[in-house]
């Protein structure tokens, strides 16, 4: 299939990773952060100073005992990090650096049938790599997903390049497809672009589908929409090109092992360039051989949907990228940089701005000023210019801030994941928080309807 | 701009020292962030975020208000002169200082009985000052008559905020356009100061008590004198004598008596051609209400009949208030049809029925107002059935699923 989207944004942002893979330190300290998934309450299954391997269980989900999450690296249970509440935040592992394996037995995942398959996915930890819409959250196991989606390329902004991460990896990545199409009925879609590089063109046991357009053409949400659209009741998994690695991995050699690239980025790190790491490293160890300015936010993921963490915390289950950007806390003059400028160095994506009459290929600084003041909606019209979904997102957003959970499934919240919403909330004139609104939204009709 | 900044933050330092006086936050608030964009970072969602604020899109809106501001004032002038005499004397510099005289304060009253209600709510619900009475605040004076009383601007003005937006919620949650409210309030409360033939014209009511006017001296505007061929006594004779006393280029230009800011076409365009440029209005509400009375104005073309009716479509929608309420009243982002689909339709219903009640219900010269408030309530209406269909499609969807 071919599908084109019109409506979106490419934001332009100085920093944009190197094609330059580096290897970063070896992570001393791991960790597994339960906030990573949301809507998970984990119960712990390790103590401090217990021993663990690599695919040891650490915690599992305490409504859904058969999901459980485990170490990416041998060594010792090192902390339960707990916040207010005792709401356990982080479990940290002492790495010994050797990476034991708990288990390295090569298993014929086709002589399997689908549900010894799964046992087996969620006995190795890998399950959790299995994401499903609607509600974004960790697969069910006790579900059966009309189709597997996999995007494999990131419209964000200085979101990683995949077909240069996976270049020449053809055969984890096909080993990855070949689980996944046994855990579906219908087909696994890959989506590519038209230079996507042969490890996803020629991939097999997959549908590929051509995808044209700016972000979100990069999100799997919008890719389903357009594809195969969630109705109320039905299911669809998605899972990252690396994450079908890591499955691809276990599948030839046993092991759990959580290996991947991500794109550092940003204006305030000296050399933006793709890092070799471990899922749950921690940022210190990424982030070692660069330099990074004062006063600069480290988001794990991108700027758009990421994680603000401290230097001493870790890199996060589901993301493929730090993006080191400047702090925007101070003030503007309003004449000279600030709301009523001439602005030809401010992104916007509103006509009001000169951006639109700028040569496309310019980029621009960010940093994290909200750039205003939070509003009651007044301006219509602007979501719908970069959401390319048959939804109307403002009237959502109101569904869901008003809790009407009818007029929420009419609208098509089936069909959405706040990450969908990141564009809108980016060019929003009254500086609303939409993605949150919208895993409220979420949560409560997960709570109430699934 | 460091020595700006301390003013500020003092500012704000002294009013946090006491518990009794740090309610009046609002007050610094505002001047401050007008002055310097705020140092707020994101602490939610996406860490970056668009330069757009809505500060930016209601000063382009004022902007946009400057070039009918500035004719109106030379306008106001212009028609002192012309109807009260002495035209051939004055000067243009004469002629904007009578029109200062008159609009200036009209503006300084608007703005400051408007920011004062908006300080007063936002000091009693503690929020900071939200920017929607910066347009609106414009907006009133402009669409009020030369000679209105100053205490009726101040009065119409708090009314409109008050009961019009603030008792809703404040900026973005009203229903009606504020400043039409305000128009409309005054309209009926005080008919004699918003209608009728000695308003237009500033000085105009002084001098036809004290008699000086000079003969056949008239301060009917365009509407005043069409609306007339539908009673007994028409105050012209027929279309043809109505084109020679204003011409399509005189209504076009704007040299005609009428509401302050309405009567210059072709400044409205201008206002209209920033708006579209800067992306800030819906090109579909301009369109389509644009289309919508075209529309309403052929139909009554084709009826003919009388000196109104024959009037050329395109003229007719070239005086009163139609152009000045397309381009600034209609794309009210707030009061308008927020669906695109529904932006088409409630343009086009504005200004269909804005000709429709202009021309056929002669009480009421300045359809425009009365249609846009229409179609702010019918706006929820509209985009109610346009999402019921995107509803529709989607569990149609389901079943066949």
């Amino acid at each position: 299939m071919k599908i084109t989207i019109k409506k979106g944004l490419d934001i332009k942002m100085k920093g944009v990773s190197d094609k330059v893979m580096a290897e970063a330190n070896l992570s001393k300290l791991f960790a597994i952060k339960p906030s990573d998934f949301p809507n998970l309450t984990p119960k712990l299954l390790v103590k401090e100073g217990d021993k663990v391997k690599c695919g040891s269980p650490v915690f599992c989900d305490k409504y859904n005992d058969v999901v459980t999450f485990v170490s990416p690296a041998s060594g010792v249970v090192d902390k339960v990090v707990r916040g207010e509440k005792r709401r356990i935040l982080a479990i940290t592992i002492l790495s010994d650096g050797k990476f034991t394996q708990l288990n390295s037995k090569v298993k014929d995942f086709s002589k399997l049938d689908r549900s010894e398959l799964k046992s087996d996915l969620l006995k190795s930890g890998l399950w959790p790599l299995l994401r499903m819409r609607p509600i974004d959250i960790i697969a069910r196991p006790e579900d059966n997903p009309k189709s597997i989606f996999i995007s494999s390329f990131d419209t964000n902004p200085l979101s990683p390049d995949y077909n240069f991460i996976m270049h020449n990896k053809s055969a984890e990545f096909s080993a990855g497809l070949e689980i996944l199409s046994l855990l579906t009925d219908g087909v696994v879609n890959l989506q590519i672009r038209k230079s996507s590089d042969e490890v996803f063109s020629k991939a097999k046991n997959v549908q590929t589908n051509f995808v044209k357009g700016p972000h979100p053409a990069g999100n799997v949400g919008v890719q389903m929409h357009k594809i195969d659209p969630i109705n109320k009741g039905e299911v669809v998994w998605y899972i990252n090109p690396q994450d079908v690695m890591i499955l691809g991995r276990y599948s030839l050699t046993g092991a759990y092992d959580a290996n991947k690239v991500i794109s550092l980025g940003g204006e305030n790190t000296d050399s933006p360039k793709y890092v070799k790491t471990i899922s749950g490293s921690s940022i210190e160890s990424i982030l070692d051989d660069s330099i990074i300015k004062d006063n600069s936010r480290i988001i794990s993921g991108n700027p758009l949907t990421g994680q603000k963490v401290e230097k001493d915390s870790f890199l996060g289950f589901y993301h493929h990228q730090l993006s080191i950007l400047p702090e925007g806390d101070d003030y503007k003059f309003f004449l000279s940089e600030g709301w009523l400028s001439l602005g030809f160095n401010r992104f916007s994506a509103s006509k009001s701005y000169p951006t639109w009459l700028l040569p496309k290929s310019k980029t621009y600084q960010f940093d994290t000023n909200l750039n205003g003041e939070e509003r009651s909606f007044v301006v219509s019209g602007q979501y719908e210019k970069v959401f390319p979904f048959d939804i109307y997102p403002v009237q959502l957003i109101k569904s869901i801030i008003t809790n009407d959970i009818e007029k929420m499934e009419y609208l098509g919240i089936y069909e959405v994941s706040p990450e969908d919403f990141a564009l809108c909330e980016f060019v929003c004139t009254s500086k609303i928080n939409v993605q949150s609104i919208v895993r409220e939204g979420l949560d409560l009709v997960y709570k109430e309807c699934m | 701009m460091k020595f700006l900044r301390k003013i500020f933050d003092n500012a704000h330092a002294t009013l946090n020292k006491k518990e009794s006086t740090k309610k009046f936050f609002p007050l610094v608030d505002a001047i401050d962030t007008l002055v310097f964009t705020p140092n707020h970072v994101t602490n939610k969602g996406a860490h970056i975020r668009d330069a757009i604020d809505l500060k930016r899109t209601m000063m382009l809106v004022i902007i946009a208000l400057i070039p009918c501001l500035l004719f109106g004032i030379y306008n106001t002038g212009y028609q002192h002169y012309r109807v009260l005499g002495g035209l051939d004397d004055a000067t243009w510099l004469d002629m904007v200082g009578v029109g200062s005289l008159v609009v200036l304060p009209m503006v300084v009253v608007s703005y400051g009985a408007g920011l004062l209600v908006e300080f007063v709510f936002a000091i009693i619900n503690g929020h900071t000052v939200h920017e929607g009475f910066l347009v609106s605040g414009m907006l009133i004076p402009l669409c009020m008559p030369a000679d209105v009383p100053l205490w009726m601007v101040a009065v119409a003005t708090i009314f409109a905020v008050v009961i019009g937006k603030e008792v809703f919620g404040g900026t973005g949650m009203n229903i009606l356009n504020v400043a039409l409210t305000a128009r409309a309030f005054l309209f009926f409360a005080h008919p004699t100061k918003m209608s009728g033939n000695e308003v237009w014209v500033t000085g105009y009511g002084d001098a036809k008590l004290a008699n000086m006017l000079p003969d056949g001296a008239s301060g009917a505007t365009a509407l005043g004198d069409l609306a007339s061929f539908m009673q007994d006594t028409p105050a012209l004779e027929n279309t043809q004598a109505f084109q020679a006393k204003y011409s399509f280029m005189d209504s076009f230009m704007g040299l005609i008596p009428g509401s302050i800011g309405e009567t210059s076409a072709l400044m409205c365009l201008i206002g209209a051609a920033l708006l579209l440029w800067t992306g800030i209005a819906s090109w579909r509400v301009i369109f389509s209400f644009f289309i919508g009375g075209f529309v309403m104005a052929t139909i009554l073309n084709l009826v003919g009949g009388n000196g109104y009716f024959d009037l050329p479509a395109i003229h007719q929608l070239m005086i009163g208030g139609f152009m000045f309420g397309m381009v600034f009243m209609a794309t009210d982002p707030v009061t308008a049809a927020h669906t695109n689909a529904g932006k088409f339709v409630y343009g086009f219903l504005g200004g269909f029925l804005g000709i429709l009640i202009r021309m056929v219900n002669p009480a009421y010269p300045e359809g425009i107002m009365l249609a846009i408030l229409i179609a702010n309530v019918f706006a929820p209406l509209i985009d109610h059935v346009v999402i019921q269909t995107n509803i529709n499609k989607r569990l149609k969807r389901l079943k066949t699923a």
